[in-house]
């Protein structure tokens, strides 16, 4: 997939009829996308910059007025805030590494050639299809402390007591690690295969030719597989990375709003719906709005860079 | 995806005389005792991807069909020692749950339709016709596949107030176009552009217009990457949660990923484990049913643009 057209088309009009019967179709059938999406997002987009600097509240029939850059200032200055700023970050960092090296090994076992390689892809996709809100629930009853599987696992491998139930999810000090073993359950499977494709366009003839020359497995992964994947890599990061920055679903379903697990994106769904605060619970949108449009920046400089 | 074409030097050699050569590379470094260890350690390795993505899963199905009694019970058992269908019973009894699966339904088909309905004609444009601010349209539609939901949800909440929205399965529906309609148009478009050039060429010399060449040469061809998109863009919509749980508030319009996120069932005294696993299985087989019938165009959709990027 190319991201930009093939060619840069000038601003110059078109001089055929041809040319401009095609360019006013061109706009006819774009146009219904572009009301969309202009309607859906990007108007409620400046909306939310604006009510960022407003007193907005929901359901109130005050008066409103604006307020300059009060909301973000309250923002800096609210605990809970840098909280959640904290947990989100602790939460993307450590699930996005631990699946690009989780995937990267299931990647690389499932390029090998070997019967019964499709069913393996094909279990793949199962933790990727099941819902958000699913899998949260089905990780809690896993991770119940009296009657949980896991629990039950480790007492029976000896790692833990029979009559000590550890609340995983419950007990603050672990609840996010936990929340972290279940995203990246969801996820290293879709992390693979896009690594998968990667390695499959690598091609083999590299490693005949490295087998040759004798270098080790370790050797050819260093210097050959990873140099050759990390495009690839670059791009699973980067989505995984905002994908992250931005969960709501799996922890809310299993937490609520409980501030050892709330991320920035919980803190603005509270702040606006819960508390009504319009105008503060904007700011905070627009902050993690910022955040991950720095991302997508810095993903598409990465494609362009590709191309060039 | 894009296959490698093996050549050395300058020379195409053929597939078969390559294998034998693959063969005997592959033969040459599995003869001694290491590489059986080896062999052993990549099956065990296996194994143990296999058991996790899976188990989870034949963990809920389990639990599902395990009687409340036994669920409760420890140590727990791997397999189910006695089957119910009770829990499946409770859930389908449960208006609230059944309404839910039916709104969830009007509201993902509904969606999807849309989206294609005009996605692909604004795919088709971005793909195969020249004009003025292709480019940015592009880069903006891009862009707003990446869009965080949480930025416009407070604006989006006092729009959908504005419009006697909140709480109706048709403002959540509009609501959903804001990633599934960026989302079509960019599979779609990738798509259409990936067709050689020639195709629509030959209508269009013979007079046809450009919307005809569309509707009687590209559409055919492009229905197997509109059902994968439309199954994406589905599993999306269904499985959203954010707006779904903001925007909605009773039976009307509530869907089934709030529904079960809230799910206690009928038992007043237990929690309800077994029920909420029933549940959770039904919301999930029917988009694994979609996703392994057309998985292979799944994974190819799903890497396709990450690799070339």
């Amino acid at each position: 997939m190319n991201i930009a057209p093939r060619k840069r088309f000038g601003w110059s009009a078109p001089t055929s009829a041809v040319g401009r019967q095609q360019e006013r179709l061109g706009w006819i059938l774009v146009l219904p996308s572009l009301i969309v999406v202009f309607a859906v997002a990007i108007y409620p987009l400046f909306e939310t910059f604006r009510l960022s600097f407003t007193n907005a509240r929901l359901a109130s029939t005050r008066e409103v007025r604006n307020v300059g850059f009060e909301n973000y200032r309250r923002l800096l200055e609210d605990d809970q805030w840098w909280t959640s700023l904290k947990n989100t970050l602790i939460f993307t960092v450590s699930s996005v590494s631990i699946e690009a090296i989780l995937g990267m090994i299931i990647a690389l076992t499932i390029h090998s050639q070997f019967r019964g390689r499709g069913l393996v892809r094909t279990s793949m996709l199962v933790p990727w299809a099941i819902p958000t809100v699913v899998s949260s629930m089905l990780w809690q009853w896993m991770l119940n402390d009296r009657y949980g599987v896991i629990n039950s696992i480790l007492v029976r491998l000896g790692f833990m007591d029979a009559d000590r139930n550890f609340a995983w999810t419950a007990n603050p000090s672990t609840a996010l690690g936990a929340l972290v073993a279940v995203d990246v359950w969801k996820t290293t499977p879709f992390m693979a295969l896009l690594l998968l494709a990667g390695l499959q366009i690598i091609p083999s003839d590299v490693y005949e030719a490295a087998y040759v020359d004798g270098a080790s497995k370790w050797q050819q992964f260093w210097q050959i597989t990873l140099p050759l994947v990390k495009p690839a890599l670059l791009v699973a990061l980067v989505f995984r990375t905002m994908d992250a920055f931005r969960v709501f679903d799996l922890i809310f379903v299993l937490k609520q709003a409980a501030t050892e697990t709330m991320t920035v994106a919980i803190y603005t769904q509270q702040t606006l719906i819960q508390a009504n605060r319009l105008g503060a619970g904007s700011a905070a949108a627009v902050v993690v709005f910022l955040c991950i449009g720095l991302m997508v920046l810095g993903y598409s400089r990465m494609i362009s860079v590709e191309e060039g | 995806m894009a296959t490698a074409e093996s050549t050395i030097g300058q020379t195409r050699i053929s597939e078969e005389e390559l294998n034998r050569i693959r063969a005997a590379y592959q033969q040459k470094s599995s003869t001694n005792v290491i590489s059986l260890l080896g062999r052993i350690g990549f099956v065990v390795l296996l194994l143990v991807i296999i058991v996790y993505t899976l188990f989870p899963f034949y963990w809920a199905v389990k639990s599902s069909l395990t009687p409340t009694n036994d669920l409760v019970k420890t140590p727990v058992t791997l397999w189910p020692e006695r089957l119910t269908f009770d829990h499946y019973r409770t859930v389908f009894n449960d208006g609230g749950f059944v309404r839910a699966l039916a709104n969830s339904a009007i509201v993902s088909f509904s969606v999807v339709v849309l989206a294609l309905l005009i996605g692909t004609l604004g795919a088709y444009a971005l793909g195969r016709l020249k004009f003025r601010g292709k480019t940015i349209i592009l880069y903006l539609i891009l862009s707003m596949t990446m869009f965080p939901a949480i930025a416009i949800l407070g604006s989006l909440f006092q729009m959908m107030k504005q419009f006697h929205a909140y709480n109706t399965l048709w403002g959540l529906v509009i609501v959903y176009l804001t990633f599934t309609l960026p989302f079509t148009v960019w599979v779609l478009t990738n798509f259409f552009r990936a067709m050689p050039e020639e195709l629509e060429q030959a209508a269009l010399v013979d007079g046809a217009t450009p919307m005809r060449a569309l509707r009687e040469v590209l559409l055919p061809l492009a229905i197997p990457g509109m059902v994968t998109t439309a199954l994406l863009a589905f599993i999306s919509a269904w499985s959203e949660f954010l707006y779904a749980r903001t925007f909605t508030l009773t039976d009307k319009a509530v869907t089934v990923q709030v529904a079960i996120s809230q799910f206690t069932g009928n038992q007043q005294f237990e929690e309800p484990f077994g029920v909420r696993m029933a549940a959770a299985v039904v919301v999930t087989v029917p988009l694994l049913v979609g996703v392994l019938l057309v998985q292979r165009r799944i994974i190819a959709g799903l890497t396709a643009g990450a690799v070339k990027g």
